[in-house]
């Protein structure tokens, strides 16, 4: 079934809202920044005048004023902009349960079957657009299509306040001829080896060879030839189902060099429990295990493998992550630092049930784990420990470092 | 067109409905709100902000009463030339 996804995008969002709050500078071009009274503020985000006079985001606020004499800075105000990121998704949720917010101001809604209830995608898209207008005082443009990534471009096509329709017929001559920029997850970088290949439209990279993409850009090259041909068929996350977080790491460098794989077990247990837990913590599972190594030429590598069945339990990760250690690293040769990582993480509340004994396994993994966590909790960390942490008290007590947590926005960006 | 915060009182009920019953001018003056004709949520270009608007009745004059539901404060729009018009 064709499917309708809109998407709806707040434009200019963070100087929309000072000025909506500061009616005298609604006819002036404004920029939120940095505090002014600082020489080294930049321009956080501008208005529709001040773009017209090429002020741009992250320029410093003397060129900001040598472009546009008449611009008036203003503070950010955050938390307002979060009040107001939230009050645009109340209103899109009275409408679907699929928003997947992308960014603070922007979101996909999934509208398909809802055209006989509701109007059809443009009917909607106006209707949330003006009620935007009235309720929030501040402007959408909204793009309608039957996949994630024209939506997105259909909304980029025309600003402000306004809604743009790329229907699955005709999309072709709609789509090709924009450059290949506009295109989702196409950088600076990308536009560039592109370019080099003689690629400027959407549709020339549509018509370049699958695989041929492929050898220039990678996977990610793949993705986009995909979205080029209208192939993205990427689900709109449910309300509240989109974790924030992409994934959850932690690494060590070891105060001496590892040789054996029984040192590297241990190690290999404190990381995966670190990470077990904390995935527990934000009641997520993963889907896939990274391990990274370090060895004492200091090259970092790193290598993944999914899991059969989505888990958070440390037995599940621990098993995984010492079978791609023993894959992919020389025994014998010593390693300086490790990590472990869990990625493709989803909400732990969508448990498949199944007859399978090694989906049991994990299930009964993930109880027993859950038990320990509270036990933790009262008593201390040291309450319950795994008997492979007492043959090594020096390894099984370190303490492993997290990891920034990973806010990558895009899944392409994750595959490169 | 400017924005005059207010003080008011209100009647919360079960429910969570927050629901104005009277308000004070800065006169001292309080007056009462003879009947909410409509509740939405609405922008004020004119104050400048957003927030639960309520349409009241008082004086026997429709009137804007918002309430602004980030900062918890209550506003009215006044035209520059309100005092010979409120
Ligand atoms: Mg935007």
């Amino acid at each position: 079934m064709e499917r309708t996804i809109l998407h709806c995008d707040c434009n200019n969002f963070y100087a929309s809202v000072e000025r909506l709050y500061h009616p005298e500078l609604r006819d002036r071009p404004i920029a939120v920044s940095g505090d002014p009274e600082l020489r080294h503020g930049i321009v956080l985000a501008k208005s529709n005048e001040a773009k017209k006079l090429g002020v741009k985001t992250g320029h410093p606020l003397w060129m900001a004023k040598q472009l546009c004499p008449d611009i008036v800075f203003v503070k950010p105000h955050y938390d307002l902009y979060t009040h107001f990121s939230q009050l645009a998704r109340n209103i899109y949720s009275e409408y679907t349960d699929r928003v997947e917010p992308y960014g603070q101001d922007e979101c996909w809604l999934d509208m398909t079957g809802t055209a006989k209830l509701l109007g059809d995608g443009k009917h909607i898209a106006d209707t949330i657009r003006n009620r935007i207008k009235s309720e929030l005082g501040i402007t959408i443009s909204a793009g309608v299509s039957f996949n994630k990534v024209f939506a997105k471009l259909g909304s980029d096509y025309k600003k402000p306040d306004a809604t743009t329709v790329i229907p699955f017929d005709g999309f072709r001559e709609f789509v090709w001829p924009l450059p290949v920029s506009n295109l989702i997850f196409v950088g600076g970088a990308t536009t560039k080896v592109l370019e080099r290949k003689c690629i400027r439209t959407i549709g020339e990279l549509a018509n370049t060879d699958r695989s041929t993409v492929k050898s220039w850009l990678g996977k990610c090259g793949e993705t986009l030839w995909l979205y080029a041909n209208g192939y993205d068929s990427s689900q709109v996350a449910k309300d509240g189902e989109q974790p924030t977080i992409k994934s959850i790491g932690n690494s060590t460098t070891l105060s001496r060099d590892l040789v054996g794989y029984d040192e590297i077990k241990i190690t290999l247990m404190v990381l995966s429990e670190s990470v077990a837990a904390r995935l527990r913590r934000h009641n997520m599972q993963c889907e896939t295990v990274q391990i990274g190594i370090r060895g004492t030429n200091l090259s970092w590598i790193e290598r993944q493998g999914r899991l059969p069945i989505p888990g958070c339990d440390s037995t599940t990760i621990y098993l995984k992550a010492l079978e791609l250690l023993v894959q992919n690293y020389q025994q014998g040769k010593p390693v300086r630092s490790l990590g472990v990582r869990a990625c493709n993480l989803s909400a732990r509340q969508y448990i498949q049930t199944s007859f399978m004994p090694s989906v049991h396994r994990t299930q009964r993994y993930e109880k027993i784990e859950d038990v320990i966590d509270k036990l933790r909790f009262r008593f201390g960390n040291k309450i319950v420990q795994r008997g492979i942490m007492l043959s090594d008290t020096g390894l099984s007590t370190l303490d492993p470092q997290a990891d920034h947590p990973n806010l990558i926005l895009s899944s392409v960006h994750t595959q490169r | 067109m400017g924005k005059k915060f207010i003080d008011v009182a209100a009647h919360f009920d079960t429910d969570g409905k927050i629901i104005p019953v009277m308000f004070w001018w800065d006169d001292g003056k309080s007056y009462r709100i003879d009947r909410v004709l409509d509740i939405r949520r609405s922008a004020s270009l004119k104050a400048g902000g957003t927030g639960i608007r309520y349409t009241c009745r008082i004086l026997g004059k429709n009137r804007y009463l918002y309430y602004d539901d980030y900062t918890t404060k209550w506003f009215v729009e006044i035209p520059d030339d309100f005092y010979s018009t409120w």
